[in-house]
């Protein structure tokens, strides 16, 4: 909402300068976004002649235009509207404008080689209207040229941000009755003359009655023998202020009583209409031209003004073509009328229309304000152009009921933490159009007809203490105390899976929980696709099924900016379903590229399975995840490389699944057109791993450090190529869990002098006895029971 | 001079020439060797008388100590000498680079996430969470959003079919409803998360972060509101003093609302937060509306307090100094390296909120 000081002096009586306003305007929620003093600004637009034109030498679409602003000098300005043309007169923006619609500030500037000085302004440039297809064409200004289009006085522009329950500060009389409930000032009680209202209303007006009519009071005055007309500078400068063109005075004065009072209104040519109106709901498929010059195909439902021939407008949103005002225009029908503002907000949707009506209406409009809208566009159609009135026609009867709330002080308290007196409820609400009643127990408060956002005591207060000033509550330090714990197990597991990883050398990237369908598709097949209905672009159209898709875009990305040696991981939602709840927190990683690229210390290599698997035991370790309890095995999905990849799952190949790893398939780095293909993942499963039922501190039992002498033996094993070294490693690990303290593999195999299925296998195992220094009599023993278990469970030789 | 005299002397004589181990071997042999002067003067012993014997042994002793010492003192010295030498030959050029490495950050995002738990931890909040996707009605009607509210056309919200029964949360709001469905008062969480609105351009993401606040119990007004927000705005911000400002606004699920502003002032292309005459508004707050409380069945009589929003990617940019809101979801290595943070850097109150 705008409003310029001027014209908010018409309804408040203040000698507050203009920051004191501005200051009350954003403290009592009319939040001002910006001030400006249009007429130094406007001023530098100026009407202009186009001498000639040229076709620029340079690029077809474009002229190369002489223009002048009155004096001598004729100025090139390259302009690409079709209509600029010789004799055309408009509206030049020298350089140093501020262009309005962009706030772009013009240069001398050079284009495609010729230089232009300023520019030819369209309307929807200027903030006119939303017309851009050509250069403004300006009639019967020749005397006018150089001139300054915009004529208004110096008047700084208030721009109001009004929240949507605030219907009724859409007009100046709304925001000078809030600003003088503040004691900034007072409101003018405006006293109307009375107007001649003599001739009889010419045409029929009713409402049909139907299930969900969109209208429930439509009134009207018949004004003849008028004479429509150029509005005088008054007028025209107050609506340019607000950034509207001025069209005719019957136009311009519906505007100005919308802007002023909130009330909108809408003129019919009377001429045009045939016989009578009728408000009623549009039958589907009917058509509609607009004032906007679009048709529009209406459903039923929408509630439409009609003629025995059709439909002449939408109710409270936009008038239509065939019933136009013009300057010629001599009998009109002004109409105004309440509408639902559900009835609004549906056709308007639907249709997509926005106007400053619609505006309005869909917020709510008091509907008792039809009257005084009337009585003052007649009031100054009469006064401007003439002709003579008929009496007001109502039809149809307010439909809202008066609310009465019965309010308690105390309650205010209750709520804010301060304390007010009856007095001054009384004298807020009465200044803001409440009527207060005291009696002993409370204060009964009727609400304004124009308030349909007050309802319930904890509204009133929100207007209480909104006018009392939110710096008046008294702030109370917050106690610091904790009683609950503040993250609970898998918040916990979350926060350290961050720090994990990143410790290791993976960059956190954050993305969207929606990605690219054809992207997902391959890293989630079988599973059901989650589209979002209504994506913001269709490479954003599903919702992610696995925490991959995004991850290798953004691989992708940073490829082509030159970065080959990447680890990036998130953490975030993956969705198995489209209800709530169907979605799991999954920490995903990616590695790609070298490790020891170009070091002059070690021979440089591709990151490899064996990286991504230490990256995740240790990752799962830190988690809480004892290291003997990772269950590895070859279980794996079709995103990834079917030899080169696996599955961590605790204690047993059937525990619960803690994670993936292993290169990702190469037919999808190759689909996504990867410039280094050998990426390797992994993905962890916050939900699967287990919250340990004990504490740390009741978990960790006494240390008790072998004081005796540790020893080492070597073994070499001729195993099955296939068998698992992991299982090997664990089936020497139970021979004594008591004297074999670390089992671990150094070298594998395969090839000349081992038969063709086999490999060797080699293998160190500490031993140490907490009672002993083991002798070689026991290491014997030991490797011997060892090399037993080993051949009787594997078959398994002793490598000679 | 006597024998001892003399062998000191020749001895005395020779060690300075001595510089190599193996110079020392042939003096040690000389003297202390099979049939070295030394060893012969002990072996001498034996045809002395007894009287004489007594002093020359102790005299042979104190000259074989003597000498020993100087060779062990004369050793560490070619020790000493040849490790000097040779550590001469080992010096490497320190200058030359390390073994190359990847080093990890933490996202901004969640680095703040940490930073505002610790802070609300510190008061009594917990974290409550909850799913991305939502129900219209924990979304909306539940928080009071009327049908025809323009949140709930598809220019701004996401949902996942056309019936609009199912969406991806447009707030942290819904997990208010989860929680006070699921549980009794009172209420005192803070809710950061994932939101989603159909937005797009420089300064609007179609997914960006959100905290919620709620402390629902008995008594709890605007001041503990004020109490509270004062608090974190400054703990958050690192500062002693902030200027804050309440102004009147409107939020469907809180009566009376009202946005906040903070102060701030940019000195030499920094923007200073708490203080000068500039206002920037932070978040939106109120106390939570009857009909809310009503719809999780709390008894209003009983019950009231206070809720808050705010914009967590919008917090790290005032904080950090960072510009650009889309540069947080796109993922590019060097904004990570540069506006990333340290794992090690975990906020805590003991050590401070950030280095």
């Amino acid at each position: 909402m705008i409003i310029t000081i001027p014209w908010l002096k018409e309804h408040l009586k203040t000698s507050a300068k203009e920051n004191e306003i501005i200051d009350r305007l954003t403290n009592i929620g009319l939040e001002v976004e910006g001030v400006t003093e249009n007429s130094t600004e406007l001023g530098k637009f100026k009407i202009a002649k186009v001498l000639k034109t040229e076709k620029h030498p340079n690029a077809d679409k474009l002229k190369v235009c002489d223009v002048s602003i009155g004096g001598k000098e004729i100025l090139k300005v390259v302009c690409g509207a079709q209509n600029a043309r010789e004799g055309l007169i408009t509206i030049y923006a020298p350089p140093g404008s501020v262009i309005p619609k962009t706030n772009f500030e013009l240069k001398v500037a050079k284009i495609r080689g010729i230089e232009s000085r300023g520019m030819l302004c369209s309307e929807s440039e200027l903030n006119l209207s939303d017309e851009s297809k050509g250069i403004i064409e300006l009639r019967n200004k020749e005397k006018d040229i150089g001139k300054s289009y915009f004529k208004s006085s110096p008047q700084k522009v208030i721009d109001i941000s009004i929240t949507p329950n605030r219907a009724d500060c859409l007009g100046v009389r709304g925001i000078a009755r809030d600003l003088s409930s503040t004691g900034v000032g007072k409101l003018i009680q405006i006293k109307r003359k009375k107007i001649k209202q003599n001739i009889k209303h010419q045409i029929k007006t009713s409402i049909k009655k139907e299930k969900n009519q969109g209208c429930d009071i439509f009134g009207s005055c018949y004004i003849k023998n008028i004479t429509n007309r150029e509005s005088p500078e008054w007028l025209k400068n107050k609506l340019i202020a607000l950034g509207l063109k001025p069209i005719s005075a019957v136009v311009d004065i519906t505007n100005y009583v919308m802007f002023d009072l909130n009330r909108p209104l809408h003129a019919y040519d009377a001429d045009k209409i045939n016989k009578e109106i009728i408000v009623r709901n549009a039958k589907e498929g009917e058509m509609f031209e607009a004032l906007d010059n679009k048709k529009y195909k209406l459903k039923k439902d929408m509630c439409v003004i009609s003629d025995k021939s059709g439909v002449l407008g939408l109710g409270g949103i936009i008038g239509g073509i065939t019933t136009s005002t013009e300057l010629g225009t001599k009998n009109i029908l002004l109409e105004a009328a309440h509408f639902r503002p559900s009835s609004i907000r549906k056709t308007a949707r639907a249709l997509n229309i926005n106007t400053d009506a619609k505006y309005r209406f869909e917020r709510g409009i008091d509907p008792e304000s039809i009257k005084e809208g009337l009585e003052l566009a007649t009031e100054l159609i009469l006064k401007i152009c003439g002709g003579e009135a008929s009496k007001f026609q109502i039809t149809g009867k307010n439909s809202q009921k008066k609310k009465v709330i019965n309010f308690k002080k105390e309650k205010f308290e209750k709520l804010i933490g301060i304390s007010i007196t009856a007095n001054e409820i009384d004298k807020i609400l009465s200044s803001l159009g409440f009527k207060c009643k005291k009696s002993t127990k409370d204060i009964k408060v009727e609400v304004p007809s124009w308030r349909p956002d007050i309802s319930l005591d904890e509204d009133l207060i929100e207007e209480l203490i909104r006018i009392k000033g939110f710096n008046n509550i008294k702030l109370i330090e917050p106690i610091k105390n904790r009683t609950q714990d503040t993250l609970n197990f898998k918040q916990k597991l979350f926060h350290l899976a961050q720090r994990s990883l990143a410790s290791k050398g993976y960059m956190e990237i954050v993305t969207w929980s929606f990605t690219d369908s054809k992207i997902d598709k391959q890293f989630s097949k079988g599973e059901k696709e989650i589209s979002i209905f209504n994506p913001i672009s269709s490479d954003l159209d599903v919702l992610r099924r696995s925490i991959f898709s995004n991850l290798a875009i953004y691989i992708k990305k940073n490829q082509d900016r030159g970065y080959d040696d990447l680890s990036l991981f998130e953490i975030g939602p993956t969705f198995s379903g489209k209800n709530p709840g169907e979605q799991q927190i999954v920490v995903g990683g990616l590695k790609s590229g070298k490790i020891n690229r170009k070091s002059w210390l070690d021979k440089e290599r591709n990151v490899d399975i064996f990286d991504i698997k230490g990256d995740v035991m240790t990752t799962l370790v830190e988690l809480g995840i004892e290291e003997k309890n990772l269950f590895v095995n070859d279980n794996t999905k079709y995103c990834y490389h079917p030899g080169r990849s696996g599955s961590v799952t605790l204690k047993s190949e059937k525990g619960p699944h803690l994670a993936y790893f292993g290169e990702i398939h190469p037919a999808i780095t190759k689909s996504l057109d990867c410039k280094d293909k050998n990426i390797f993942g992994f993905e962890i499963f916050l939900k699967n791993i287990p919250e340990p039922n004990k504490k740390l501190r009741q978990s960790k039992i006494s240390f008790q450090p072998s004081d005796y002498q540790k020893s080492e033996r070597d073994f070499a094993f001729v195993i099955d190529k296939i068998f698992k070294i992991g299982i090997l490693e664990n089936i020497i690990r139970e021979v004594d869990e008591k004297l074999i303290q670390n089992v671990s593999t150094f070298d594998v195999y395969e090839g000349e002098n081992i038969p063709k299925d086999k490999k060797s296998v080699a293998i160190n195992v500490t031993l140490q006895a907490f009672d002993k220094t083991l002798t070689e009599n026991d290491l014997d023993e030991i490797s011997k029971k060892i090399i037993d278990a080993v051949s009787k469970k594997t078959g398994a030789t002793i490598r000679s | 001079m006597s024998d001892l005299d003399k062998i000191n002397s020749i001895f005395n004589a020779k060690i300075d020439s001595v510089k190599t181990k193996e110079d020392l071997q042939n003096i040690k042999t000389e003297f202390f060797g099979k049939n070295g002067q030394i060893t012969l003067q002990f072996k001498s012993l034996g045809s002395l008388d007894h009287e004489k014997r007594k002093e020359f042994a102790s005299n042979l002793n104190k000259i074989k100590e003597d000498l020993t010492q100087q060779l062990d003192k004369k050793n560490i010295e070619i020790e000493t000498k040849e490790i000097n030498e040779k550590l001469k030959n080992e010096k490497v050029d320190v200058t030359l680079p390390i073994r190359p490495s990847r080093q990890g950050k933490i996202h901004p995002v969640s680095q703040v996430i940490d930073e505002i738990s610790s802070i609300f931890s510190e008061i009594g909040f917990s974290v409550a969470e909850g799913p991305d996707v939502e129900s219209e009605y924990n979304n909306f009607t539940a928080l009071n959003t009327p049908e025809e509210h323009p949140a709930r056309d598809m220019h701004d919200t996401f949902y996942l079919e056309e019936n609009k029964k199912l969406l991806l949360r447009t707030h942290t709001s819904p997990v208010q409803i989860r929680t006070m469905m699921s549980g009794k008062p009172p209420f005192k969480i803070i809710v950061p998360g994932r939101t989603y609105r159909c937005d797009s351009d420089q300064t609007h993401a179609p997914m960006f972060h959100q905290l919620e606040g709620l402390h629902i119990d008995k008594g709890i007004t605007m001041g503990h509101l004020k109490g509270c927000l004062d608090y974190f705005i400054k703990e958050f911000f690192e500062v002693k003093n902030v200027k804050m400002r309440f102004r009147p606004s409107h939020f469907p699920f809180t009566e009376p609302s009202a946005e906040v502003d903070i102060g701030f002032k940019i000195e030499k292309g920094k923007i200073i937060i708490g203080e000068g005459d500039k206002w920037l508004e932070v978040l939106g707050c109120g106390m939570v509306h009857p009909n809310v409380l009503k719809n999780v069945k709390i008894d209003t009589k009983k019950y009231q307090g206070f809720a808050f929003g705010m914009g967590i990617d919008r917090l790290a940019m005032l904080k950090y100094g960072i510009n650009d809101l889309r540069a947080f979801f796109e993922a590019d290595y060097r904004w990570l390296s540069h506006f990333g943070f340290d794992p090690l850097d975990v906020p805590t109150n003991y050590r401070g909120l950030s280095k």
